[in-house]
C-alpha cells in the first residue's frame, strides 16, 4: 500500500499543531520524521495511523491506483507503536498475541508468529513475565514485537529508541533493518538521532512548527 | 454471663452436628445472595462500563446517581419493594412478597449500584494509552471496550466482592420483603435478628459465628484481590 497525505491541518484548543502537511509514502521504503520537540511529529503519526482525524486535508491509503476504504479492514493492515507503548497488564506472550487473537487467526499461526517475534525481540525467556515488570528497553521491544506479528503493510514507530541503551537500540534497529531487507512493510519512525536516520532510512522528513519543511535523503 | 457461655456451647454443638435447620438457612443465604450478585453483576458491570466509556448527555448526573445509590438505606429499599409487591401494590398480582425471589430482588437493588459504581471508577482509571494501543493493534470498538475492562479487572472484582459483602450482611430489606418464614425465607441475618428477640440465643450465636467467618473470608479475598491489583509496578 501507498500512503498519500495531503494538506492536513490540525489544531488543539485553537492552537495549530499541523499546517498543510503533504507527503507520499511509497511501498516498502523506510522514512524518518525528524524535528524539534513539539513540532508535531507524534500528532502527524497518529493522524496517519488513523487514530485521529485531521481538521482539514486527507489521509489516503492506495492499493495500486484505488483508494482503500477507511474501515477496520484498513486499520488492520497498518499499526502504530506509541511512545510509551501501552503494554497490557498481562504476560509478555499475551501482549504479543493480542493482535492475532482479535483477528481470529488459527492457533498454529498464532504460535508460529508469536514465537518468531519474541525470539526476534529477545523476549522469549520473558514470555511468561508480566509485561508491566519489563524495563523501558524491553517494553519498547515488546511494543515492536506486538506490532510485527500483525505483519503490517505500514508500521509507524514513534520514538522507538528514545530511552533505550545502546544494546536495546541495536536490537530495535536490527528489527527495522530486517523489515527493510524483506521489503514487505513501509516503516515510518520518528527520531532525534540523525545517525540513526542515516543507518535505517531511505528518506528523511524534517518538521518544524507543524510544517514539513524539507524532504531529503539521509 | 451464664447465657453467653451456655449459648456458645450449644451454638458450637449445633454447628458440629450439621443441624438441618442451620444448613437450610445457610444454603438459602448463599443462594439468595449468590443469585442477586449474579444479576447485579450482569446489569451493573455493563452499566458501569457504558457510563465510563461512552459520552452522553447527563453523564455527570448518571455518575452521581450511581454513587448516591451506593449508600441506599436497606430498610428504605425494603419498604419501597414492600409497597410495590404487597397485594395492593402495582406488582401485587405476582404474589412475590414473602418469597425468596423478593429477597433476591431486594439484594440485587442493593448490590447493583455498588458494582456499577466501583466498576465505573476502575474502568475510567485505566490509562488512556490502553485504548489507543488496542485500536492501533486492530481492535473493533467492542474489542477495545473488552480490553479496557480486562485491564480494570482487579477493580471490577473488588466491586463485586464488596457487593457480596453488603448483601450478605444486610438485614433490613430482606426482613421486610422476605418475612423470615421458617424453612422458606429465613436467611442468616434475619434469623439472628428474630431469634435474639425471642431469647433463642444458640441458633443466633451459631449463625453469628458462621456469618462472621464468611465476612472475614470475603474481606480477606477482597484484600488479596486489591493487593494483586496494586502489585503491578508502574512504569
Ligand atoms: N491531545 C493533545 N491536546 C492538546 N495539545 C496537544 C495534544 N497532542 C499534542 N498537542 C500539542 O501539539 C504540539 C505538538 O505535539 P507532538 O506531540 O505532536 O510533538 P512532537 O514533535 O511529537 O514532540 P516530541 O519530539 O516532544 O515528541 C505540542 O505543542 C503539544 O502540546
Ligand atoms: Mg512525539
Amino acid at each position: 500500500m501507498k500512503l498519500n497525505v495531503s494538506d492536513i491541518n490540525k489544531s488543539y484548543n485553537g492552537k495549530a499543531v499541523l499546517q498543510d502537511c503533504s507527503v507520499s509514502f511509497e511501498k516498502g521504503a523506510v522514512y524518518a520524521l525528524m524535528g524539534p520537540n513539539g513540532s508535531g511529529k507524534s500528532t502527524f503519526l497518529r493522524i496517519c495511523a488513523l487514530l485521529e482525524t485531521p481538521d482539514k486535508g486527507s489521509v489516503e491509503y492506495l492499493s495500486g491506483d484505488s483508494i482503500v476504504r477507511n474501515d477496520i479492514g484498513l486499520r488492520r493492515r497498518i499499526t502504530l507503536v506509541l511512545p510509551g507503548v501501552g503494554v497490557f497488564n498481562t504476560t509478555v506472550h499475551k501482549n504479543v498475541v493480542y493482535g492475532l487473537k482479535i483477528r481470529g487467526l488459527s492457533k498454529e499461526e498464532i504460535r508460529r508468529r508469536a514465537d518468531s517475534a519474541l525470539e526476534f525481540a529477545g523476549l522469549l525467556h520473558k514470555k511468561d513475565h508480566n509485561a508491566l515488570t519489563l524495563s523501558t528497553g524491553e517494553g519498547q521491544r515488546l511494543g515492536i514485537a506486538r506490532a510485527m506479528v500483525i505483519e503490517p503493510e505500514i508500521l509507524f514507530l514513534d520514538e522507538p529508541t528514545v530511552s533505550t541503551d545502546q544494546e536495546n537500540t541495536a536490537i530495535i534497529e536490527g528489527i527495522i533493518l530486517d523489515m527493510k531487507k524483506k521489503g514487505m512493510s513501509t516503516v515510518i519512525i520518528t527520531t532525534h538521532d540523525p545517525a540513526q536516520a542515516e543507518r535505517l532510512t531511505d528518506r528523511v522528513l524534517i518538521m518544524r512548527d507543524g510544517k514539513i519543511i524539507e524532504q531529503k535523503s539521509p | 454471663m451464664h447465657s453467653i457461655s451456655e449459648g456458645l456451647i450449644k451454638a458450637f454443638s449445633l454447628i458440629g452436628s450439621f443441624d438441618a435447620d442451620l444448613l437450610k438457612i445457610i444454603f438459602l443465604t448463599l443462594e439468595v445472595s449468590g443469585v442477586a450478585l449474579l444479576i447485579a453483576t450482569a446489569l451493573g458491570l455493563p452499566l458501569g462500563a457504558l457510563v465510563g466509556l461512552r459520552k452522553f448527555p447527563l453523564q455527570r448526573v448518571a455518575i452521581s446517581l450511581m454513587n448516591t445509590f451506593m449508600g441506599l438505606p436497606p430498610v428504605v429499599v425494603g419498604l419501597f419493594l414492600y409497597l410495590i409487591l404487597s397485594r395492593s401494590g402495582p406488582l401485587g398480582f405476582m404474589g412475590l412478597l414473602y418469597t425468596p425471589l423478593a429477597m433476591i430482588l431486594a439484594q440485587t437493588i442493593l448490590a447493583l449500584p455498588i458494582i456499577a459504581s466501583l466498576s465505573h471508577s476502575a474502568i475510567v482509571n485505566v490509562d488512556p494509552i490502553i485504548r489507543q494501543a488496542s485500536i492501533t493493534l486492530g481492535a473493533t470498538p467492542v474489542q477495545v471496550t473488552l480490553n479496557i475492562m480486562k485491564e480494570a479487572r482487579y477493580g471490577i472484582m473488588s466491586g463485586i466482592i464488596a457487593g457480596l459483602g453488603r448483601v450478605m450482611a444486610e438485614v433490613g430489606a430482606v426482613l421486610i420483603v422476605g418475612g423470615n418464614i421458617a424453612g422458606y425465607t429465613r436467611v442468616m441475618t434475619t434469623t439472628i435478628a428474630l431469634e435474639t428477640d425471642k431469647g433463642n440465643f444458640e441458633l443466633a450465636i451459631a449463625l453469628g459465628i458462621i456469618l462472621l467467618v464468611l465476612s472475614l473470608a470475603i474481606n480477606m479475598f477482597l484484600h488479596l484481590v486489591q493487593r494483586k491489583g496494586a502489585l503491578q509496578p508502574i512504569r
